[in-house]
């Protein structure tokens, strides 16, 4: 299963997902009311501190902001001289400790967890004719499509190649379409022969053929 | 809403995480370009606005729930702190600007519709949404945030082409599989 979820067993992995959440929003609306320096710093220490709790091993899910160091870097500049290097450090000292606590949420949640959690904010959707077991198909569906898409174009690449291969690989993107149309297709014939989506409160024999 | 269309949208939300899989090519302004943004266009204009929006907006909460899918095996809700938040905010009403154009230039040809649609969609909308999170979560000026963000537009401008290309194809090849074409 494709997720950034850490399984272990500590004290954060056992908070409810929904907690986790609201003190993640919680702390993201104040920490744009540190204005000092050693405020912002001990929140971003104390966050760094947190990963601890994943093992030995915590501080290396800090790179996760790896990707994003140059532009980090292009940000301080930009800030730096615009405003004041004290400015430029609060807001990378902001900007860290929201990602990596953001980041620390979904490595110690469960994807499911997670879903259950936001499920119920869904709900009122079904006054629109939204039923939540159709997002939760929805949601499956694609998750289960990424790894085959994935294929798709890997095979297609790997043709691409042993045909002498070339610069003009954006060509792929047109197999790579219609294949994926096509498959869609027969994934929605099947379903249709199946009797459809089904709620979960529906037993099989109740399901009119369409 | 049909079974076949959340099927068509969970389809796309997941060209969109295949594409990522691409590696981002370091393009003149030395700033790596992903491919995902052609998935969005593509989802707008091929989808049509709603559906699209549907689509792109699955695509984004997926991500928020941990899945690793944005370029560079991205995801979690840290995303969403980052100063580029603002353009996987913006996916899904990328889409549906992009669909809604093709499908108001549907008496045009297809290149010009998709591309034209590509163009307001996944360029202006888009980025009025990355830079107003560049601004949001960097507290930069104005004019700074247009600077940064502006490496990106060359990038993106092939990606319009290519959606425009990529349409006008599938369209010759599976004339239905375009949404935004039949009124």
């Amino acid at each position: 299963m494709m997720t950034l979820y850490v399984h272990r067993q500590s004290w954060l992995h056992r908070q409810p997902a929904g907690l986790k959440l609201l003190v993640l929003m919680a702390t993201s609306i104040a920490l744009y009311a540190l204005t000092s320096l050693w405020t912002a710093g001990a929140a971003l220490i104390a966050v760094i501190l947190a990963y601890r709790s994943l093992g030995s091993a915590g501080w290396s899910y800090l790179w996760v902001v790896k990707p994003l160091l140059p532009m980090f870097i292009l940000i301080f500049v930009v800030q730096t001289w615009s405003q004041s290097v004290s400015a430029a450090v609060l807001m990378l000292l902001r900007m860290l400790t929201l990602i990596w606590l953001a980041n620390l949420v979904t490595l110690t949640t469960r994807m499911d967890a997670m879903m259950d959690a936001v499920m119920p904010l869904l709900a009122p959707l079904r006054r629109v004719g939204v039923a939540p077991h159709r997002i939760a198909f929805t949601v499956a569906l694609f998750v289960r499509f990424v790894p085959v898409l994935m294929a798709v174009l890997n095979s297609l690449l790997e043709a691409w190649k042993s045909r002498g291969g070339g610069r003009a690989v954006w060509r792929l993107a047109i197999p790579m379409l219609i294949n994926a149309i096509r498959m869609s297709d027969h994934v929605a014939q099947a379903l249709a022969a199946r009797g459809g989506v089904r709620s979960p409160e529906t037993p099989v024999s109740m399901v009119q053929p369409q | 809403m049909k079974d076949q269309a959340l099927v068509q949208m969970a389809l796309y939300a997941a060209l969109v995480a295949a594409l990522g899989l691409i590696p981002p090519v370091p393009f003149v302004t030395g700033i790596p370009i992903t491919a995902q943004t052609l998935g969005v266009m593509l989802a707008g204009v091929m989808l049509g606005p709603w559906r699209g929006f549907l689509s792109m907006l699955l695509f984004a909460g997926v991500v928020a729930l941990g899945a690793p899918l944005l370029s560079g095996g991205r995801g979690g809700l840290g995303v969403f702190a980052s100063p580029t938040a603002g353009f996987i905010i913006g996916f899904p009403v990328a889409a549906l600007v992009a669909g809604y154009v093709a499908r108001l230039l549907q008496r045009q040809s297809i290149l010009i519709a998709a591309g034209v649609g590509a163009f307001v969609g996944g360029i202006l909308v888009l980025y009025v949404f990355g830079i107003l999170g560049f601004k949001l979560v960097t507290g930069s000026e104005w004019l700074r945030s247009v600077q940064v963000m502006a490496v990106y537009v060359p990038g993106d401008t092939i990606k319009v082409v290519l959606t425009a290309l990529v349409a006008q194809a599938v369209y010759k090849g599976l004339p239905g599989a375009v949404a935004t074409r039949q009124a």
